[in-house]
């Protein structure tokens, strides 16, 4: 006679769920009284609304057109004295006709990107009342370390079609199958009696454009 | 983290002794005021809390009662997005799975997101014993660390600790792990986080294996989600090549759409802000980006037993978003440690005792260290009623007996008998009101006399209410 083979880990644990739950209730799915969004349903207030918030957590907040961005950017860069940029596929080359920085393409390695200075990105979009940046690696955007390991971030968002209310407008537009960061202001921490101290490791600077059409 | 709870004293003992240090008491009051109050701006900026709080019980209630069913789809949504999921019933497994993983790799260090989860089941040690450092990149889990500590609150580890005690760590400890702490460094908070960061950076930068764990797990698609505040989670779950997440199976929710609850809840019900500044969220692995190999460890460790708990399951829906620490008056004068398990506080009283079991004389005393003022319960997001849960253990506690609760049995049997004979009462009144002078402030005796150290018994009337009444009224 030879003893059944011993149930794996998987099956134990699945049977132990399956007999704590044999005498439990069916519970239906959630009810979703709450809001879809707290916000008026206005471009201009939800615009108005992003730059408190990210300004709020300490993020630099500017608007531009297009046209302007070029000489902003380049701007913003000589300001923090970098002297290389980290720059993701498919960012608009105009974005960074205005410096004459050093450009360094992806793949970078840690290393590589830890001795480059500042990065400029793109989003997917940007969320109004938790002040909310979204990046999925799309184009120009890039993989996720090159808005993480340069000490500046400078992010454009499109204002005419990238900007919603809020976290339950976000997620339809979001795929879940991409990498997906969410920034909310630079890095901050709290752990020493509940100071808020930015910059830990990420990013320490922070620096949003809102792209307006006019 | 040398520190083990295993052996702790019991939380009156352990207590007694936190109330008396006064350095850890003022720490603590300032850490939890300060939190508590931001956390209600936060919170009052939603006027649909209510609902949110509904909707995110009612998520984890529907997701515990089809628990089997959403661990074997997210199963299924990981291993497509190419993961490979492990299953760990208790810690000793789980360890195993994860020094074996890194063994794999040829590495002897790994860097770690700061995780519950990873604690509870003492993976540090368990690596250490392998031959494996694992590095704590959380500011205050690093601190934590370096003090050779345990944490002390689940979303802030080193609250117990003010910024000279932390100035002091760094200076003697950062050199033996790594980079020193700068020449002439002091308290600034500024100062101390960039010196974490120089120290840290070294290490995320060769690092080749990231060990986490997880906030959400989405079945519907595989997605993982850590939610944190400094960047050292997104240098861990991005740059290394191996990625394991070690997570409970209870924080798995059904739907994508599940998770626009809990990202307006967690942030404002933990660090009180509006959003927390870093969400990472993957779903297996992706080309050029991030880890090529993710593992995911889905850790049982007696969650299953307190899913059997019909009133204690509801345990199972904490999010960890330690409100109910900041708000407690037990937990403010008490600490962390006391609780002598990686989960204090209120959450710690109902979750410890039924994930370890109530055999231990700790164990035993957690649902006993409230004082069932019920604040824990309305700030919790997703309505835990944990003041219900307490009573329902001390229930189960009262039943395994024991010296106190047999010598508690015995009085109350007497009490009932005297209750049930009005005659005898009135005799006991009137004795008791005539020999008042001769009562005592204190009561003898061991067990009666730890009450009254720190409680005046009430004083006796001149004379029974039921004689007063006969006289003035009748």
């Amino acid at each position: 006679m030879t003893t059944p083979p011993a149930p794996s880990s998987r099956e134990r644990i699945l049977s132990r769920v399956r007999t704590a739950l044999a005498e439990a209730p069916d519970t239906p799915s959630a009810p979703r009284g709450y809001l879809t969004t707290h916000t008026p349903d206005d471009p201009a207030t939800v615009l108005d609304l992003l730059h408190e918030n990210l300004a709020d957590y300490r993020a630099h907040v500017h608007r531009a057109m297009e046209r302007e961005l070029p000489a902003l950017i380049g701007g913003l860069l000589e300001d923090h004295g970098a002297v290389s940029v980290a720059v993701p596929p498919g960012l608009p080359a105009a974005w960074l006709s205005g410096t004459p920085v050093e450009q360094r393409h992806t793949p970078l390695t840690p290393y590589e990107l830890d001795a480059t200075d500042a990065v400029v990105t793109g989003c997917a979009l940007a969320i109004a009342e938790t002040g909310t940046i979204v990046l999925d690696g799309g184009p120009g955007q890039g993989p996720r370390s090159l808005t993480l390991v340069p000490d500046l971030h400078i992010c454009v968002v499109r204002a005419a079609d990238q900007i919603v209310a809020s976290v339950p407008q976000a997620m339809p537009l979001l795929d879940p199958t991409r990498p997906l960061t969410w920034i909310s202001g630079p890095s901050a921490t709290s752990d020493i009696e509940l100071d808020r101290v930015e910059g830990v490791h990420g990013p320490r600077t922070l620096h949003v454009v809102l792209l307006t059409t006019r | 983290m040398s520190g083990t709870f295993i052996g702790m004293p019991a939380f009156p003992k352990a207590a007694h002794e936190a109330v008396r240090n006064v350095t850890l008491r003022a720490n603590l009051r300032h850490a939890t005021h300060t939190i508590r109050d931001k956390r209600a701006v936060a919170v009052a900026e939603l006027d649909d809390w209510a609902e949110l709080r509904e909707a995110g019980k009612q998520i984890k209630d529907h997701t515990l009662h089809r628990l089997d069913h959403y661990l074997v789809q997210l199963e299924e949504s990981v291993t497509a997005a190419g993961g490979t999921v492990h299953w760990a019933a208790d810690a000793a497994e789980a360890n195993r799975i994860v020094a074996d993983l890194v063994k794999a790799t040829g590495e002897t260090e790994v860097v770690k997101v700061k995780s519950m989860a990873t604690q509870e089941i003492g993976l540090n040690e368990a690596l250490e014993a392998e031959g494996i450092s694992a590095y704590e990149t959380d500011l205050a889990e690093l601190i934590v660390q370096l003090g050779e500590d345990r944490p002390s609150h689940i979303l802030v580890p080193a609250i117990h600790r003010n910024r000279g005690e932390i100035r002091d760590i760094f200076r003697s400890e950062m050199g033996k792990w790594g980079r020193s702490a700068p020449e002439g460094l002091t308290d600034s908070p500024a100062e101390l986080a960039e010196a974490a960061r120089l120290h840290l950076r070294e290490k995320f930068l060769r690092a080749k294996v990231g060990i986490s764990g997880a906030n959400f797990m989405v079945a519907e698609t595989g997605t993982l989600v850590v939610v944190e505040s400094e960047g050292n989670g997104r240098m861990c779950l991005t740059l290394p090549e191996t990625l394991i997440s070690v997570v409970g199976i209870e924080k798995v929710v059904p739907s994508w759409r599940d998770l626009e609850v809990f990202l307006q809840t967690l942030p404002r019900s933990s660090t009180a802000e509006r959003m927390n500044p870093y969400t990472s969220m993957w779903t297996g692995t992706s080309d050029d980006d991030g880890p090529s190999a993710f593992h995911l460890v889905l850790l049982d460790n007696g969650r299953t037993d307190a899913l059997a708990d019909e009133v204690g399951r509801q345990a199972l829906r904490c999010i960890r978003c330690s409100a109910c620490l900041n708000v407690c008056p037990v937990y403010e004068r008490a600490g962390g440690h006391a609780y002598g398990s990686v989960y204090p506080g209120p959450i710690g009283a109902i979750l410890t005792p039924q994930l370890r079991g109530t055999e231990s004389e700790i164990d035993a005393s957690l649902p006993y260290a409230s004082s069932l003022c019920g604040a824990c319960y309305d700030v919790c997001p997703v309505a835990i009623d944990i003041p219900e849960v307490l009573v329902h253990l001390r229930e189960r506690v009262a039943d395994q007996g024991g010296r106190g609760h047999r010598l508690e049995k015995a009085a109350i049997k007497a009490a009932g008998w005297v209750l049930d004979n009005p005659g005898v009462l009135a005799v006991g009144e009137r004795a008791a009101a005539r020999t008042r002078r001769l009562h005592p402030r204190k009561l003898p005796g061991p067990g009666a006399s730890r009450w009254t150290d720190s409680r005046d018994l009430p004083q006796m009337p001149a004379e029974p209410f039921r004689d007063w009444w006969k006289k003035n009224r009748t």
